[in-house]
C-alpha cells in the first residue's frame, strides 16, 4: 500500500507531488475549458469530482477499513432525494416540515438520513464478514432503490425532476463554473477529513483492524465500534456527494442509486488503489474520462469497459497506485 | 378473506420461490465448493431466457427449445469458467465481486447486440397454455404449474446427486477440504468446471422458465441476482438446504406482502396512508426480514456446518 509516509519531509515524497499536480490540474483545467467554450468539458469534471468524492468516502471503509461495501450508491441516492424531495413538497405544497429551497437544509437532511441508514445498516451488516458482508451491503443499498421506486409521490421509476436548485446565501449553484469550484471544494475538504482520520488514533486502530483484527481484540480494542463509526462517517460523505449530484444532474431518479452503480464506485476505489488517499479520486478520473472516450466509439461501449475491467482485476491487481509503486520498486532493484 | 385468492397467491409466492432457488442452488454450489463469489450469475439466467426465445422461433417448439437451451447455457458458464473465473479461485473476495461485475457489463451488452434492446416474448405451445381447475373455483395457469413440477423435479434431482452419487460425493468432499481432495488425486479443476456448468444450466434453467410469463429481457438477471443473495444470507452461506428453505419463505413472503400488506395496514391507519406506505413497505419486506434475521442470527438459518 502507498501510504505518505509519516515523516516531516513530505515533500521529498513523489507521491506528494503526484498528488499535488493533479489536485491543481483538476482546479485550473476544467475552468479553464469552460471559459474556452467547451461546457461540456466542464460537465464531465463536475461528474467526475462527485464521484471522485463519494469513491473518497467508500475508500475509507473499503481501503483503510478493509469492509468491501457494495451498496454506496445507496446514499448517493439518498442524498440526492434529500434535496429533490423538499424542493418538489416547497414548490408543489405538502409536508410543510421539510419543504424548503434552503441548501443547509437539503445538506442537513441529506448527511443526517445517510449517517443514519449507515448506523442501522451498519449495526447489522458489521457483525458478518467476507462475503456475507459484501451481499448484506448490496441488498440493504437495493432495498432503498426498490422503497423510492414504490414512491409513486416521488416519480417512482420514472425519476423526478429538481425543478429549483438548493439555495445558498451569496453563490448561486445555476452558475456552471460556481457548482463546480463548490464541487472541487468540497473534495478538497473531504480529503482533508479523510487524511486526518487515517493518521488519527481511530484511524490507525480501524487499519489496524483491517490488518489483524483478532489482534486488535486482544490488545483490548473493540472493532466493531470502529467500523461501525467508519461506516457511519463514509455513509454520511457520500450523502453529502448525493447531495452535490442532485443539485448538478437536476434529474433524479432510482437508477442513481441501483447496485450497479455501487459496483462502479467500487471499482473507482479499486483501480486508483485501495488505502491511498487520492486513489479513488485517479480512479473516478479514469474511470470517467474512459468511459467518455468509449462512448464517443461506440454506443456499446460497457463492452469494451466490461473486458477492461476484467482484465483489469486480472492483470493489474493494486490498481494504479499499486502499479506505481510495482514500477518504483522494480527502478530501485 | 378470498381463499381461493390466496390459495392462488400461495401458488405465485411457491413458483417464485422455486425460481429463485434454482438460482441460488448455481451460487451455493460454486461458493460452497469453490468458494466464490460470481454477481453475473444472474446474467446467465438472462441468457438461458434470451437463448430459449431464439430457439423458439427458431424450432417452432417451446419444448424442444427448452431442453436445448439449458446445456446451450451451461456451455455458456463452460466457457465463462474457463475463460475468466479459473484464473480467480485463489484471489480475494473482492477480486471475484470485480472480476464478475466486468462479466455482467460484457454479458448484458453482447446481449443487447445479439437480440437488441427491446425483450422477447415466448409464445407457448397451446397444451401450456391453459389452465387446471385444481380444486372446485380454483383456476390455476397450467404454465405456473409447470413451473413449480419442474423446480421442485429439479430441487430433488440436486438432492440425489449432491447426497447419492459419487460426484455429489467429491462436491460435498471437495466443499469441506479442497486440497485434501485434489491430494488424493482427484482432478479437482475439473470438477469445478463441471460444477460452475452445471449452476449455470440450473439459472438458465429458471431462465427459460420464466420467459414465457415475463419475457426476456436485458437486465432481468441484475434484479433476481439480489433477491437471490438475500435467500442464500437467510438460508446460511453454501448451504443447499438452507437456499431451498429461505428461497420459498421469500418467495412466499414477498408474494403475499404484495398483495396482503395493504389491507393489513388499512387495520391500523387510514386508507390513504394504508396506499402510499403499503408499497413501499412491500418493496423493502424481504430486506426488513433479512435484517431481524442477521440481527438475530447472523450466520442465517442453517450455516454450512464445514465453515
Amino acid at each position: 500500500m502507498t501510504n505518505l509516509p509519516l515523516k516531516k519531509n513530505i515533500s521529498r515524497h513523489p507521491a506528494f507531488w503526484i498528488n499535488t499536480i493533479a489536485l491543481v490540474l483538476l482546479a485550473v483545467v476544467p475552468p479553464v475549458l469552460f471559459i474556452s467554450g467547451q461546457p461540456f468539458w466542464l460537465d464531465v469534471f463536475t461528474r467526475l469530482v462527485i464521484l471522485a468524492l463519494a469513491a473518497t468516502a467508500l475508500n475509507l471503509i473499503l481501503g483503510f477499513g478493509g469492509l468491501v461495501s457494495f451498496g454506496h450508491a445507496a446514499y448517493l441516492g439518498l442524498g440526492a432525494y434529500a434535496v429533490g424531495i423538499p424542493v418538489y413538497h416547497s414548490l408543489y405544497g405538502g409536508m410543510d416540515s421539510i419543504a424548503s429551497f434552503n441548501g443547509f437544509l437539503h445538506i442537513g437532511l441529506a448527511v443526517g438520513i445517510s449517517a443514519l441508514f449507515a448506523l442501522l445498516t451498519g449495526a447489522i451488516s458489521l457483525r458478518t464478514r467476507g462475503v456475507n458482508f459484501i451481499m448484506i451491503t448490496m441488498a440493504f443499498g437495493q432495498m432503498i432503490f426498490y422503497a423510492i421506486v414504490a414512491l409513486e409521490n416521488y416519480g417512482g421509476d420514472d425519476g423526478l425532476t429538481i425543478d429549483v436548485r438548493s439555495e445558498f446565501p451569496l453563490i448561486s449553484l445555476d452558475n456552471p463554473l460556481t457548482l463546480y469550484t463548490v464541487c472541487y471544494l468540497s473534495l478538497l475538504l473531504v480529503l482533508l477529513i479523510v487524511y486526518r482520520i487515517t493518521r488519527s488514533r481511530f484511524g490507525l486502530t480501524l487499519q489496524g483492524a483491517r490488518s489483524n483484527e483478532q489482534r486488535m481484540r486482544s490488545l483490548g480494542i473493540n472493532c466493531y465500534r470502529y467500523q461501525l463509526i467508519a461506516f457511519v462517517i463514509s455513509g454520511a460523505i457520500c450523502g453529502y456527494a448525493g447531495f452535490l449530484l442532485g443539485n448538478f444532474t437536476t434529474f433524479i431518479s432510482p437508477e442513481m442509486m441501483d447496485w450497479t452503480r455501487s459496483g462502479e464506485l467500487m471499482f473507482m476505489v479499486i483501480l486508483g488503489g485501495a488505502a491511498f488517499l487520492l486513489g479513488p479520486v485517479f480512479g473516478a478520473a479514469v474511470f470517467i474520462l474512459l468511459e467518455q472516450l468509449l462512448r464517443e466509439v461506440t454506443i456499446h461501449w460497457h463492452l469494451p469497459f466490461g473486458i477492461l475491467l476484467i482484465l483489469s482485476v486480472l492483470f493489474f491487481n493494486g490498481g494504479l497506485a499499486g502499479a506505481v509503486s510495482r514500477l518504483r520498486s522494480f527502478k530501485n532493484q | 378473506m378470498d381463499t381461493s385468492l390466496l390459495f392462488i397467491q400461495l401458488l405465485n409466492g411457491m413458483q417464485l420461490g422455486i425460481l429463485l432457488f434454482l438460482l441460488s442452488a448455481g451460487l451455493t454450489l460454486t461458493f460452497g465448493i469453490m468458494d466464490f463469489v460470481n454477481l453475473s450469475h444472474g446474467s446467465l439466467y438472462m441468457l438461458g431466457a434470451f437463448i430459449c426465445a431464439s430457439l423458439t422461433q427458431l424450432t417452432g417448439s417451446f419444448i424442444l427449445a427448452a431442453l436445448l437451451a439449458i446445456p446451450l447455457t451451461a456451455l455458456c458458464g463452460l466457457i465463462i469458467e474457463l475463460v475468466v473465473v479459473r484464473q480467480l479461485y485463489s484471489r480475494h473476495h473482492l477480486d471475484h465481486v470485480l472480476a464478475t461485475f466486468g462479466l455482467i457489463l460484457c454479458l448484458d451488452t453482447l446481449a443487447e447486440m445479439i437480440w437488441g434492446p427491446a425483450g422477447i416474448a415466448i409464445p407457448l405451445p397451446a397444451f401450456l397454455n391453459g389452465q387446471v381447475e385444481v380444486f372446485s373455483g380454483v383456476v390455476i395457469p397450467t404454465f405456473r404449474l409447470l413451473i413449480i413440477t419442474v423446480g421442485l423435479t429439479a430441487a430433488a434431482g440436486l438432492y440425489l446427486l449432491v447426497n447419492h452419487t459419487k460426484i455429489g460425493m467429491l462436491i460435498r468432499a471437495g466443499a469441506s477440504n479442497r486440497t485434501m481432495v485434489g491430494a488424493l488425486g482427484v482432478d479437482i479443476k475439473t470438477l469445478f468446471t463441471g460444477v460452475f456448468a452445471l449452476g449455470a444450466g440450473l439459472a438458465g434453467l429458471a431462465g427459460l422458465l420464466v420467459a414465457p410469463i415475463a419475457e426476456a429481457s436485458i437486465g432481468m438477471g441484475n434484479e433476481i441476482i439480489i433477491t437471490t443473495f438475500v435467500v442464500i444470507i437467510i438460508g446460511g452461506i453454501g448451504s443447499m438446504k438452507g437456499a431451498f428453505i429461505a428461497a420459498l419463505l421469500i418467495g412466499l413472503i414477498d408474494t403475499l406482502g404484495r398483495s396482503y400488506l395493504d389491507d393489513l395496514f388499512k387495520l391500523i391507519m387510514s386508507s390513504e396512508a394504508a396506499e402510499t406506505a403499503a408499497p413501499a413497505i412491500s418493496a423493502m419486506l424481504i430486506y426488513l426480514l433479512m435484517a431481524v434475521i442477521l440481527a438475530i442470527r447472523p450466520q442465517g438459518l442453517f450455516p454450512a456446518a464445514s465453515r
